[in-house]
């Protein structure tokens, strides 16, 4: 009920006290599906992957009793562990800064409203629409040795684009960057935006140059948005999971197996062991976490007031 | 960060080209150089965008055309046809029987999510009750769990109550997933409507919910629009939840159908039917988001990513 409505009738106190609660409960009878879905569905399941995680917990067998802290030792421990946190972290860091960098040039190209921009921002977008697993597809056939498009230059230059680790690794890189470039666009493009007209003239009256409009006025101005992209593309990058399934599997020698796989591989292809699985989910999310909250100390500290 | 959070507009109508909302008009042109030195100064340009208009596009354009092309070790290997298509179509349980998967996930989680998102944006925008921010704050905290952290419990979870090896299940997990976003979203949606209107509504005698009936669903239809598109491309392309939920084959979803159906042939890998099914799957994403470019568009402008 708004406070409007209170104050035109002015109600006495008890009526108020009844109609304020079932306005509450009528907000809870709309909230419901959300409530339930938010409860069932993601608080359960978050307690239950801690609890997991603390517990000897087989594919098949169920809940066999507590096993903290073998899990995570175990998980810790996995021959795989480590490679995959340093490839993971290796290309969250080589993904992030290309597709930041990228989707500001490719924002500051297209903003403004012509013809053939508009077309450019529609086909740097498109890719966005399709689904990761889609793209990887498409790539997976784009880089084979017989089928792709440059299968002859392959076989004339000696090279593969997923033969070597470092090939898999930027052949990746290169499949996301097409596949998200148009989408952190879109969001350099709301930042850009919101700075107003005005401090781009006063700019200019001052005599800047283009370099130093970009970097005194655009680049301070564009923070929260650089804080917000690079947060969205460091969580996204750390949970990489469909481009490196489809597209590697992991090869070549296991060189691309990120953390995600990792947990995928120790559920359900061959330890089976849900226990260590959670542990290792449980490992993600604290340090995503963290990382998460350093990120926005870290930009909210340099923000200017 | 306020003008990020500008909440979606209401009317649709007003907005002219897509994506119009955001461009900057361009500058007016300096007439000192003649015109063909204002050309040969442009060329830079006109290769730089040319050339990015090309990798984004090419690999599109490519899959679509080398699906009905000739290729050793296919379906079609004499002459241009549907060769490819014939060997989809023929995968396994069929590949009617995976779209129809898929468009069972998908369209029960766009309309699980947007009624949820309907009701929990419209209580969130119009009420006052106990736990209100803790429920909001606890929806957008989906946000920062990672969904594969989730998956695992959820896989002993859904097996619990009977929802193991289920699409029904797939959907409840893509509809928790996009419930941030699309709460966020309708709950911009509904503020950007006076309240005035659903007082008016409510002082003729409408209830709560017939006043969100009659009088806010056409003012919100645009917001549903958009998060109704993000719940389709979402639940549609997701790969991670039917690959860890699913067990039988002829209930998989197109994805993982044709990610499967790549090392089916012999341990040959049939890449032109691969191409197929790429197209299969991201023919109906392209459509869709070209016709309701500008619905996507307010997507970003709402805010609902900034997590």
């Amino acid at each position: 009920m708004s406070s409007n409505a209170l104050k035109t009738r002015t109600p006495p106190v008890r009526r108020r006290m009844t109609q304020q609660r079932a306005e509450g409960w009528r907000g809870w009878l709309f909230a419901s599906p959300t409530a339930l879905i938010v409860v069932v569905l993601f608080i359960v399941p978050l307690v239950l992957v801690f609890q997991m995680s603390a517990s000897d917990w087989p594919l098949l067998g169920g809940n066999q009793g507590v096993n903290v802290p073998e899990n995570f030792v175990d998980a810790v421990n996995n021959r795989f562990f480590w490679n995959a946190v340093g490839f993971t972290l290796l290309y969250t860091v080589v993904t992030t800064v290309i597709l930041l960098v990228l989707a500001l040039g490719l924002a500051l190209l297209v903003q403004e409203s012509t013809r053939w921009k508009g077309f450019l921002r529609t086909a740097i977008l498109i890719p966005s629409a399709l689904g990761l697993a889609s793209a990887s597809l498409l790539f997976y056939v784009l880089y084979s040795p017989i089928a792709g498009p440059f299968s002859d230059l392959m076989a004339d230059w000696g090279f593969t684009f997923l033969g070597t680790p470092e090939g898999a690794l930027w052949s990746t890189v290169f499949l996301i960057v097409w596949r998200y470039a148009g989408f952190y666009m879109l969001l350099m493009m709301v930042g850009l935006q919101a700075v107003p007209e005005e401090v781009y003239e006063a700019a200019r009256i001052d005599g800047a140059s283009r370099w130093q409009t970009f970097r005194s006025v655009t680049i301070p101005l564009l923070k929260p948005t650089l804080a917000m992209t690079m947060v969205l593309c460091i969580t996204g990058s750390l949970l990489a999971f469909e481009q490196f399934y489809i597209l590697t599997k992991g090869g070549p020698d296991n060189s691309t197996i990120t953390v995600v796989q990792l947990i995928y591989s120790v559920a359900f292809q061959g330890p089976n062991n849900l226990g260590v699985a959670a542990a290792l989910s449980v490992i993600v999310l604290v340090a995503l976490v963290v990382i998460n909250i350093f990120q926005i100390r870290v930009f909210n500290d340099k923000e200017p007031t | 960060m306020s003008t990020i959070t500008r909440p979606a507009p209401a009317e649709p109508a007003s907005e002219p080209a897509p994506g119009a909302a955001l461009h900057r008009p361009a500058p007016p042109r300096r007439r000192r150089r003649s015109r063909i030195g204002v050309a040969a100064a442009r060329t830079p340009f006109w290769v730089l965008t040319g050339g990015l208009a090309i990798v984004f596009l090419y690999p599109l354009i490519w899959a679509g055309v080398s699906s009905f092309a000739p290729l050793a070790g296919t379906n079609q290997t004499d002459g241009w046809g549907f060769g490819n298509y014939i060997t989809l179509a023929n995968y396994q349980a069929g590949i009617w029987t995976y779209i129809g998967n898929s468009l069972f996930v998908s369209i029960l989680t766009v309309t699980l999510t947007l009624v949820t998102s309907l009701l929990g944006g419209y209580a969130f925008a119009r009420f006052r009750f106990p736990g209100k921010n803790i429920l909001f704050l606890a929806t957008l905290a989906i946000l920062m769990v990672p969904y594969a952290s989730l998956l695992i419990p959820m896989y002993v979870l859904l097996n619990l109550v009977g929802l193991s090896n289920s699409l029904v299940g797939v959907a409840l997990v893509l509809t928790m997933l996009q419930l941030p976003f699309s709460t966020f979203l309708m709950r911009v949606s509904f503020e950007a409507v006076p309240k005035e209107l659903d007082e008016a509504a409510m002082v003729d005698g409408c209830s709560r919910f017939s006043a969100l009936r009659r009088v806010l669903l056409p003012a919100v239809k645009p917001g549903l629009i958009t998060v109704g598109l993000f719940a389709f491309l979402a639940s549609w392309n997701d790969f991670l939840a039917p690959l860890i939920l699913i067990n039988d084959s002829d209930k998989m979803t197109l994805p993982l159908a044709i990610s499967n159906l790549r090392g089916q042939v012999q341990g040959v890998v049939d890449y032109g039917a691969t191409e197929a099914g790429v197209v299969v799957l991201a023919l109906p994403c392209i459509l869709l988001f070209l016709v309701l470019q500008r619905h996507y568009v307010r997507g970003f402008l709402s805010g609902a990513f900034k997590g």
